[in-house]
């Protein structure tokens, strides 16, 4: 390797036209080939809705993976739930970017991200509870994984959206990788030290009331996901918890108080310079 | 038990027949690797700068990654959150090229929480604006090639192949903060201005990255006997010179110093000296953030304490499961 070549490379002058390197390399646009007109008969404003949710979800749960920067047990830790972080946040861009092209407005994704408040926001609750430790994010993200992996298997091959189900069968590959990680960690932490089973403990008693919500669309999918759950839970040597449901839907745009302040740190930016680019 | 003369004599030939192969492969400039012999010197000398190396990694994620929660839009958030998790990537190749030496990570980590080890200390200025993750990206990383390109021909295998691979990365961080700098110098007012600022407060601070000039630098001329380095810190810092200020250029900023000026008879940018009274207050802990960054380190560390031993709990009783079956098995 010539250190001399480096460092010409580095000099060198930067092309403004081209954008796309800080993709990283090797990206590959996973919408590539795929007919992005929306098919006729489609109920646009249904399909926009619940690009939106989906992508909600997603920048939600990227947000709260982000604040666990430099904050991780451990840094393989920090690798894995940046990893993670990142998968979602490219759900959120690709599902955006959906919405804009089917609600007619032509809104890019940062308009939905930065510009609407929290009430606008259809993202289920569980998403945006506060981190909490790190087993309460570990059954946290086995839930949400859980779920959303179930959905988006079958929203691959079920949706009439060929965006959408593009999308979603990028995302199956990330989600099983997601709940995988979250399963691993659920086992290490329900077997390892009574502090760690304790912890689990809680963890489950203050996430499963959030549980129910998830299924409010899709009910089909809740004995799937529940099996699942089961399934960690018993080889961690834990019960599944049976208590009652939280009230209420984020879907309907119905939040916890977490939701504002996250939005306020995510927006305050963009919302300072509501006239830059970036 | 008691060593004979004969078996002294015997021990000091093959330490000085090992010393002269070990010295025959640094000056055929070829790579010393885990299992070969080595100097103490050169051992301890590595571990220290590969630790130090790995903990600016792992201190570097703070001030940039306070704002991975703020980037002012995905497409920056997401440029952010990879470039930070590239970092925490760094620290692991880097801690784990100093296990090949003996050193063991939990303990390295042990000294950087306890204020044993340094880092560089870059890391203890702060960020207060999100320019600052454009001008880190461009002048820290920057300096950071200049610095560690060399180091992939450091005789020291292990490392060497790590920096191959951080600075790529590193180098793609590099025109990453300045794509973001071009853009906010296309934007606002209150971009430019922010951006002009953020160059103001890095551009000393980066010069001294390089460390203090070669007629103040006791450790230099070992590590260039040993080539774990290549080039004096006065070289690399006129190298980032000469590298930035046509970049300055095309962006549209000044640089903070008013003896800058191209030499032609040495074909050289010559630029003003900066202040190493102020470089040695941050090494010694008297940075703006030092304190805050050590300790946000410890926290994260001492937290996560039961979730390690809860793994190692794990897998030790896995093992035992294992072992189990299998007994019952046979």
């Amino acid at each position: 390797m010539s250190d001399d070549h480096v460092y010409l490379s580095l000099a060198e002058g930067h092309d403004d036209s081209d954008a796309r390197w800080a993709f990283g390399t090797g990206f590959e646009d996973p919408l590539h080939g795929v007919d992005q007109s929306v098919p006729e008969g489609t109920d646009t404003a249904q399909l926009a809705a619940y690009c939106l949710a989906l992508g909600d979800d997603a920048l939600v749960s990227a947000q709260r993976l982000a604040q666990w920067c430099t904050a991780a047990p451990e840094l393989e830790e920090e690798v894995a739930l940046a990893n993670i972080g990142l998968d979602l946040l490219g759900q959120t861009r690709l599902l955006y970017a959906r919405a804009g092209q089917v609600d007619g407005t032509g809104r890019g994704e940062d308009a939905y991200a930065y510009f609407r408040d929290a009430d606008a926001f259809r993202n289920v609750r569980l998403a945006e509870l506060p981190n909490g430790d790190f087993a309460f994010s570990i059954t946290r993200l086995l839930v949400l994984s859980s779920w959303r992996l179930a959905l988006f298997e079958r929203l691959a091959v079920t949706t009439s959206d060929p965006v959408l189900a593009a999308i979603a069968a990028k995302g199956v590959k990330e989600l099983a990788y997601h709940r995988q990680y979250a399963a691993e960690w659920a086992v290490r932490l329900g077997d390892g030290t009574e502090e760690s089973q304790r912890r689990m403990r809680d963890a489950l008693a203050a996430v499963a009331p959030y549980v129910d919500e998830l299924f409010a669309e899709t009910g089909e999918l809740k004995a799937e996901v529940l099996a699942v759950l089961r399934q960690v839970t018993d080889a961690a040597g834990l019960a599944w918890p049976e208590t009652a449901p939280v009230p209420g839907h984020g879907r309907d745009g119905d939040h916890t108080e977490h939701l504002v302040p996250l939005l306020t740190e995510l927006q305050s930016v963009a919302r300072a310079h509501p006239e830059a680019t970036w | 038990m008691t060593s004979t003369g004969t078996e002294a004599s015997a021990a000091d030939r093959d330490e000085t027949r090992f010393e002269e192969q070990f010295d025959a492969t640094i000056a055929k400039d070829q790579r010393i690797e885990p299992r070969d012999w080595m100097p103490d010197g050169y051992r301890k000398t590595l571990i220290r700068q590969i630790a130090q190396h790995a903990h600016s990694e792992i201190i570097g994620m703070q001030p940039e990654g306070d704002w991975i929660t703020r980037a002012p839009s995905l497409r920056r958030k997401a440029i952010l959150f990879a470039k930070v998790q590239d970092e925490a990537g760094h620290g692991l190749y880097l801690y784990s090229a100093a296990e090949t030496l003996g050193a063991d990570r939990a303990e390295l980590t042990e000294a950087l929480i306890e204020g044993r080890q340094k880092y560089s200390s870059i890391f203890n200025y702060p960020t207060p604006t999100f320019a600052d993750v454009g001008v880190i990206g461009w002048f820290v990383d920057g300096a950071a090639i200049c610095n560690q390109v060399p180091l992939c021909r450091c005789s020291y295998g292990p490392y060497a192949r790590a920096m191959v691979r951080v600075c790529k990365e590193e180098s793609f961080h590099q025109r990453q903060g300045f794509e973001l700098l071009l853009t906010m110098m296309r934007g606002t007012d209150a971009q430019r201005a922010m951006v002009q600022d953020a160059v103001d407060r890095w551009w000393w601070p980066s010069l001294m990255m390089f460390g203090p000039p070669d007629d103040d630098s006791p450790n230099s001329a070992r590590s260039m006997a040993w080539k774990i380095k290549r080039h004096s810190n006065d070289e690399l810092r006129q190298r980032f010179v000469d590298m930035t200020v046509p970049q300055a250029a095309k962006l549209g900023v000044t640089l903070p110093d008013p003896e800058l000026s191209w030499n032609e008879e040495r074909g050289h940018h010559d630029f003003g000296t900066p202040d190493w009274s102020e470089l040695q207050r941050v090494i010694k802990g008297d940075g703006p953030r030092n304190a805050e960054r050590v300790s946000r380190r410890r926290a994260a560390h001492e937290e996560g304490a039961w979730v390690r031993e809860a793994a190692t709990a794990h897998a030790a009783k896995q093992a035992a499961r294992t072992k189990q079956t299998e007994g019952a098995a046979a």
